[in-house]
């Protein structure tokens, strides 16, 4: 699929080229540093984007067999927060100010599923509880900016899971929140996950986060897709150059989840790898590999061509000119 | 997806900072339309004696109330006088208003916000004061003004002038009491550098942007209010051919000869919506965000 | 939020002190001599000297605006030097055609400006967008007299829609006075419109650009949900407080209007007064408008409890 924006100055390819597939009750995560597509590719999905820059110029999205491009508005609403949910990074901001929280719950059921008012805002309260937010009859009449962050990311959770929706598309539902409160959302997260059986997407540009939820990954570069592995096979061999540098970057003390034991251990050394040089720029295309200038593996062939991806070991794709190779490189 | 959009965003930025001149005609073209018109009438007027095709103040009784013609562009009043010859200079005065009152009200409430924003004490009376003020309908206090002065042009403009400074008074005074809260003037103050300096180096050049557009507000309003006041007889005496008086002076014909009103008012009218283009395009330009604090 | 209310109340006390103070100052802030002001050109020094003493313009200042708030209280707004009429009793002679003008006016240019705005943001940058902002700058632009003298040219001289000019009380009939009213109220009400859809088409944009709208739509949300409910919702602040601030254009417009289209009401009052330098009636005039936008605002400032649950809690 590709999503470009078509705008004064040139056209930004966010999306170019981007392919994978969910399977029911599985959660994928998508991870790439900011600026890399992995939102517009999500948000692409449910047409969330301001089409008049933006124009999904290529490729499709299928869900339970329908093609989502260039489906009319109306069959797009019946999916949208009914079929396929989002939810998004800053809940500060993310919530109506001026209406009730509960309202803000009940209004996805009182239109999906025709329930009245009343038996909405009963649906809401049990969403509440779905949630784990206490005193769930009081909130209901609660306004966002009485509520802390952590809670306005469940009522988030809470909205966009009432009508039981197949796919919940999580874009950055932790980096706008304290620490703490991101391991209890992700653990939310999980537990939903498991007791209502949705495909989750999570998007996240940390990998500590993709690591401890998710099942398969998707890294993402320059609005392409240039590794996918099940996630215990990319932490302990990564076959991009991409992917290693994300992996070098990881700080230290976060390697105490299970997954992250399998990461080689750094040397020991206070810096933290840094990848060198910076993101292209989306709007110029590029010939041969977008992250070519930045890699130490680069040769003529990666600069001329762009890598096909490959499936490198058994489930486990790559794009990249010398992907065995990967592994060795060393950042930092 | 905020970063893809970040970089598009700042794609059109660059266009804003550093336009080659046919894409600012593209970007803005109300804006390049307001100020060519504005230059219009500005050279019009300016050029008065060269293209009135009458002596304004000519009086010719045969020749009363004349529809437009070739002889006479705009037709002719009441005393046989030259529409168009009069229209154009009375153009100068009604401009003449216009930009004096825009500038001495953005002067003045300049100084007053300044003053205002820095001391409490001051803050206190002074917003009173303009608060009181600006709960007078603008044209009732113009109005009332006039009422107890003798009038000419220059009570005029004192009469509107004090009716526009509270507007401007109320942004300084807002944009100081912000900038008062960020962390570098702060730190100057701590530094130890004088008022003085802290206002003319830091708080005043933040000022300039949402004033200027304000001037430009004012003057349109200015010219608006000052053709209320002549229409009714409260505004520049009788002589004075301004554009208000030139309708005041219409407006007993005005099912026999509607040209009288609507000529100066067309062109009046015109104006004025060159000079708001061209604050919008201003205000559009300029940082929006401080701008609108009003 | 009662704390909210109690002070918004009380603060008007001042603003309204500061009017009396301005519209008591004015009278005495004329270069001249406020007896010979009102004795006018032509009179003699007896005559002048005689109207300084009936108005107690030979007291000190401070003693002449005891005398004059202490009047204001008891609702004596003085007596019409024109007319010798109290002056309470002209301006309830004159009250109903500005209010039925006033109020038929905001009413029906809210109903029309704040569609217009939320529909000129909901297709932003469309022809509609482009139509909508000249014609709003347009109507902000050309002067209110100008607007009625096209209108009654237009509407009642080329086709004799409406009449020229006149006002028809109610009780003579609510077909009469609608139609006597078309014509003013337009007049009045171009420059307010254009404002109120000006303004509500920026605050829809600012507001359509939030988070919380991606939010809505991602629910699934059609655009009549969306726009109301959530848009409107929160545009809503500053919207109303922009109708107060119109309702000051308006207040001003009355005078004009009335002038232009003969319709007896206290804005031809206030301008008669003018020319004949009646000052308890000027003042008078100035203190009834400025108390009504006043307590207007306060109306305004106490909707927010309503509109804005942040305001509440």
């Amino acid at each position: 699929m590709k999503t470009w924006f078509f705008t004064r100055d040139g056209i930004v390819r966010a999306v170019d080229g981007l392919s994978y597939h969910l399977r029911r009750g599985e959660t994928l995560g998508i991870v790439g540093e900011s600026g890399c597509g992995k939102s517009v590719g999500a948000l692409s999905i449910l047409g969330l984007l301001p089409m008049p820059p933006g124009r999904i110029v290529g490729g499709s999205i299928r869900f339970r067999g329908r093609e989502l491009i260039g489906l009319d508005e109306t069959a797009m609403r019946a999916i949208r927060g009914n079929e396929i949910s989002v939810i998004f990074q800053e809940p500060m901001t993310s919530l109506n100010p001026v209406m009730a929280v509960g309202r803000q719950i009940a209004e996805p059921l009182m239109l999906h599923q025709g329930l009245s008012r009343r038996a909405a805002h009963d649906r809401a309260a049990e969403m509440l509880d779905l949630v784990r937010i206490p005193d769930a009859r009081r909130r209901l009449t609660e306004y966002p900016h009485q509520l802390s962050g952590g809670t306005r990311q469940r009522i988030m959770i809470a909205i966009a899971l009432a009508c039981r929706p197949d796919i919940l598309i999580a874009d950055e539902p932790t980096t706008a929140l304290d620490v703490t409160i991101q391991a209890q959302i992700l653990r939310l997260l999980r537990q939903l996950q498991r007791e209502l059986a949705t495909s989750v997407i999570l998007i996240s540009h940390n990998l500590a986060v993709i690591a401890e939820s998710v099942q398969r990954v998707i890294v993402m570069y320059a609005g392409r897709k240039v590794e996918e592995a099940p996630v215990s096979q990319l932490f302990r061999r990564p076959r991009h150059p991409y992917t290693v540098g994300l992996l070098g970057s990881v700080p230290r003390i976060v390697r105490g989840s299970p997954q992250l034991q399998t990461l080689p251990q750094p040397q020991p050394k206070t810096r933290l790898a840094e990848i060198p040089g910076m993101l292209p720029s989306l709007s110029e295309p590029v010939a041969g590999c977008a992250f070519a200038p930045r890699c130490s593996l680069a040769s003529e062939t990666c600069r001329s061509a762009p890598p096909p991806l490959k499936e490198q070991a058994p489930h486990h794709f790559a794009a990249c000119w010398h992907s065995e190779r990967a592994a060795e490189v060393a950042y930092g | 997806m905020t970063d893809a959009l970040h970089q598009v965003g700042l794609a059109g930025d660059a266009g804003i900072l550093s336009p080659p001149r046919r894409a600012l005609v593209r970007r803005y073209p109300m804006v390049v339309l307001g100020a060519v018109l504005f230059a219009a009438v500005l050279l019009i007027t300016l050029a008065a004696p060269w293209l009135a095709s009458h002596d304004p103040q000519e009086i010719d009784p045969i020749a009363r109330l004349r529809p437009p013609s070739a002889e006479h562009l705009l037709g002719t009043d009441a005393l046989g006088r030259d529409v168009w010859s009069r229209t154009i200079y009375g153009g100068r005065i009604s401009l003449m208003v216009g930009l004096v009152v825009g500038l001495l009200a953005s002067a003045l409430g300049l100084a007053i916000g300044l003053v205002s924003g820095y001391s409490r004490i001051a803050d206190a009376i002074v917003m009173r004061v303009m608060d009181g003020l600006m709960s007078i309908p603008a044209i009732l206090l113009a109005i009332a003004l006039m009422s107890v002065a003798r009038a000419s042009i220059f009570t005029v403009i004192i009469a509107i002038t004090v009716v526009e400074i509270p507007r401007v008074v109320r942004l300084v005074r807002s944009v100081v009491l912000s900038l008062r809260e960020q962390t570098y003037v702060e730190a100057a103050i701590v530094a130890g550098t004088r008022p003085a300096r802290i206002v003319f180096k830091h708080i005043l050049p933040n000022t300039l942007a949402p004033l200027i557009v304000q001037t430009t507000y004012i003057c349109a309003a200015a010219m608006l209010v000052e053709a209320i006041l002549s229409f009714l007889g409260a505004g520049t005496p009788p002589e004075v051919p301004s554009w208000g008086n030139i309708m005041a002076e219409g407006r007993t014909f005005f099912q026999i000869a509607p040209w009288l009103i609507l000529s100066p008012g067309l062109l009046l009218g015109a104006t004025v919506l060159a000079v708001n283009l061209v604050g919008d395009g201003l205000r559009g330009a300029l940082d929006p965000r401080i701008a609108r604090r009003m | 939020m009662y704390g909210y209310i109690l002070r918004r109340i009380l603060a008007t006390l001042p603003v309204l002190g500061i009017v009396a103070i301005v519209v008591f100052a004015i009278l005495h802030m004329s270069p001249g001599d406020p007896a010979a002001l009102i004795a006018g050109d032509h009179a003699t020094p007896q005559q002048i000297a005689d109207i300084r003493s009936k108005l107690g313009l030979d007291r000190p200042l401070y003693e002449q605006f005891a005398v004059w708030l202490a009047s204001l209280a008891s609702g004596d707004l003085g007596v019409s030097i024109f007319s010798n009429q109290p002056v309470t009793r002209l301006l309830a002679q004159r009250m109903e055609p500005t209010i039925s003008l006033a109020i038929s006016t905001t009413i029906v240019m809210v109903l029309l400006a704040v569609p217009i705005g939320v529909i000129a943001a909901w297709r932003a940058d469309s022809w509609i967008d482009h139509a909508v902002m000249t014609l709003a700058v347009l109507g902000f632009s050309l002067p209110i007299f100008v607007v009625a003298y096209l209108l009654v040219y237009a509407l009642a001289m080329t086709w004799d829609v409406f009449p020229v000019q006149g006002y028809a009380p109610l009780r003579d009939g609510i077909g009469a006075w609608a139609n006597h009213l078309v014509l003013p109220s337009l007049t009045l009400g171009l420059s307010f419109m254009a404002l109120i859809a000006r303004i509500t088409r920026a605050s829809m944009l600012e507001v359509l650009s939030q988070d919380y709208i991606r939010t809505a739509r991602s629910k699934g949300l059609g655009p009549r949900q969306l726009l109301i409910d959530h848009a409107l919702a929160n545009a809503a602040v500053p919207i109303v407080t922009i109708i107060g601030v119109g309702v000051a254009l308006l207040l001003g417009g009355v005078v004009v209007t009335e002038s232009v289209f003969a319709i007896p009401g206290i804005g031809r009052l206030v301008v008669d007064a003018i020319l004949t330098r009646d000052y308890p009636v000027i003042q008078g005039v100035l203190l009834i408008f400025s108390a009504v936008y006043v307590l207007l605002n306060l109306i305004i400032d106490l909707l927010y409890v309503v509109l804005d649950p942040r305001i509440r809690y």
